[in-house]
């Protein structure tokens, strides 16, 4: 029960609640001196992981939960690829073996399929929890007319952090239609199931070298912040991962990062020194 | 020392704001900011012009009443410290200095630097309490508090809720301050009660006005009473259990 001023009376929290936050016009004061609200408040819903992902905390929580998927999904990668100094045999074996895993159990290409769909629900949360976030934000901003925000305090990755999401994006388009799609104006040379021939065409060609190597870069500044900032989101409040005094915290995501980074951009790096090829 | 200001100027909540030049001479570096904005003050009323209005209380960094964006700065370059315990040493001879008031879409500027924090009143009104309708005081040491976790909520609980986390973050966003009061309660025996459903109103109820969290961490460098982010953690941790763990309970709460 809360006593509320204005109507002079008792009522319960949801009511009061109402009598004290009415509707006005945007920037304008009403009787009860409370400002008009920002954003719009979603309603609560009895599915809790719904209810979560309509408020901004709840959608950080999914972009936190998507990006550790992401990043086991990048390292993977790099792993696989790391089969590239092994050898035309190795590399080829392993990415048809990619199609057979599970393989007495399950019929081919089953796995694959199943992580393939996998990873576009989580691209396509991590970019809509992403968008709408940021959306939010411009609402939230102030009025202009004023100066900028003093924005040293931030490192680079924090406040590049859309610009490196959208160029990776692109990267992934142009990637696929490299390698999988097989695209011929992308790759001319393709051929389904060479890998290591097609890895090699393509990263011949110094201007795609360049781009991979720009792309990886703009991923490793995205994933170091993104790395950082999972134990924020998740809500880690061990002294180890103390935002303020962080070895462990900034050395995972440096770690992390060199480890996904280095190696993608030693790829285009070798095929150009004609190590591989 | 002589210092030229410039000043967001705005007659009223829906005027068109713009900046003025002041040149303030005689400036003397004991003085503290705010005491240098009363001398130019002054200046103003016996020109006949209208003075610059901004908010100030006590005067000591305790009541969260003062708040100026001092160069790009919420409460100016000294950390720790509020647009009142700013001092005039901060600054040298032949300084511009831009002055403005918190920039935010829940924080409505009333006139020149002062802006409207009603909005912060309704996230505290949405769950900022522990409900104790009746009885006497507890006697001091009836609840046992082990001590850091004392320290934590203390910690919290120095926030003056003056807004310069909002003011500093690009995204307007309130989660320091949301999460330093939502810590100092719900760190301590008294605040458990009512926990979950505290976290979950005053989150929701935060959103309707503010952004939402990149970890920037300006919001650290800006806060007065320098409170750590830390506090966002717990807040977010705090926040998936009310929407997970303690839902049966909450059904039945209406």
């Amino acid at each position: 029960m809360t006593y509320v001023d204005g109507a002079h009376r008792w009522c319960d929290r949801t009511e009061a609640a109402r009598l004290t936050t009415t509707q006005h016009p945007p920037g304008s004061q009403g009787a009860s001196g409370a400002p008009s609200p920002v954003n719009r408040r979603a309603k609560r819903t009895t599915f809790p992981l719904v209810d979560l992902y309509q408020t901004a905390v709840g959608k950080k929580w999914v972009m936190a939960v998507t990006g550790i998927a992401l990043m086991g999904f990048v390292f993977a990668h790099m792993f696989g690829n790391l089969k590239l100094y092994q050898g035309p045999e190795d590399l080829d074996k392993y990415a048809a073996g990619l199609k057979t895993l599970g393989d007495p159990i399950l019929p081919n290409s089953m796995v694959v399929w199943l992580l393939r769909v996998g990873l576009l629900v989580v691209f396509a949360l991590h970019i809509h929890s992403a968008y709408s976030l940021t959306m939010m934000n411009r609402r939230s901003n102030g009025a202009g007319g004023g100066t900028r925000r003093d924005t040293i305090a931030a490192n680079f990755a924090a406040r590049t952090m859309r610009w490196t999401g959208i160029i990776v994006a692109a990267f992934l388009v142009w990637h696929l239609a490299d390698f999988t799609w097989g695209w011929s104006f992308v790759n001319p040379d393709y051929q389904y199931g060479a890998v290591y021939d097609n890895v090699v065409a393509s990263f011949s060609r110094p201007a795609v070298a360049i781009a991979y190597v720009v792309a990886n870069l703009a991923l490793g500044v995205h994933l170091y912040h993104g790395s950082w900032s999972i134990f924020q989101s998740l809500g880690s409040m061990s002294p180890r991962f103390n935002p303020r005094r962080n070895p462990l915290r900034r050395g995972f995501a440096l770690a992390f990062t060199a480890a996904v980074v280095l190696p993608n951009i030693s790829f285009p790096i070798a095929v150009q020194l004609g190590i591989i090829g | 020392m002589k210092l030229t200001l410039k000043i967001w100027r705005q007659e009223g909540p829906r005027a068109e704001g713009r900046f003025e030049s002041y040149e303030v001479p005689n400036v003397n570096e004991e003085m503290s900011f705010l005491e240098m904005l009363d001398g130019l003050n002054e200046r103003l009323v016996e020109d006949g012009q209208e003075p610059i209005t901004f908010d100030s209380d006590c005067r000591e960094g305790i009541c969260g009443t003062c708040g100026i964006t001092i160069d790009g700065k919420p409460h100016g370059p000294w950390p720790g410290a509020a647009t009142c315990q700013l001092h005039m040493r901060a600054f040298s001879d032949g300084d511009v200095i831009t002055l403005e008031p918190w920039r935010a879409a829940g924080f409505p500027v009333m006139k020149d630097l002062m802006v409207d924090r009603t909005a912060f009143d309704t996230i505290v009104e949405a769950g900022g309490y522990i409900s104790v309708d009746t009885g006497a005081a507890p006697d001091a040491n009836e609840i046992p508090v082990p001590k850091p976790v004392a320290d934590a909520a203390m910690d919290a609980a120095a926030c003056i809720g003056c807004g310069a986390c909002v003011a500093a973050c690009p995204n307007s966003a309130a989660q320091l301050f949301t999460s330093a009061k939502l810590a100092h309660l719900n760190l301590l025996p008294q605040g458990q009660a009512e926990r979950f459903r505290r976290t979950e109103d005053m989150v929701e109820t935060m959103e309707t006005f503010f952004g939402s969290c990149t970890n920037y961490g300006f919001c650290q460098e800006a806060c007065p009473k320098e409170i750590p982010i830390d506090f966002i953690a717990l807040m977010n941790r705090d926040y998936l259990k009310a929407k997970l763990k303690n839902r049966k309970l909450a059904g039945r709460q209406g």
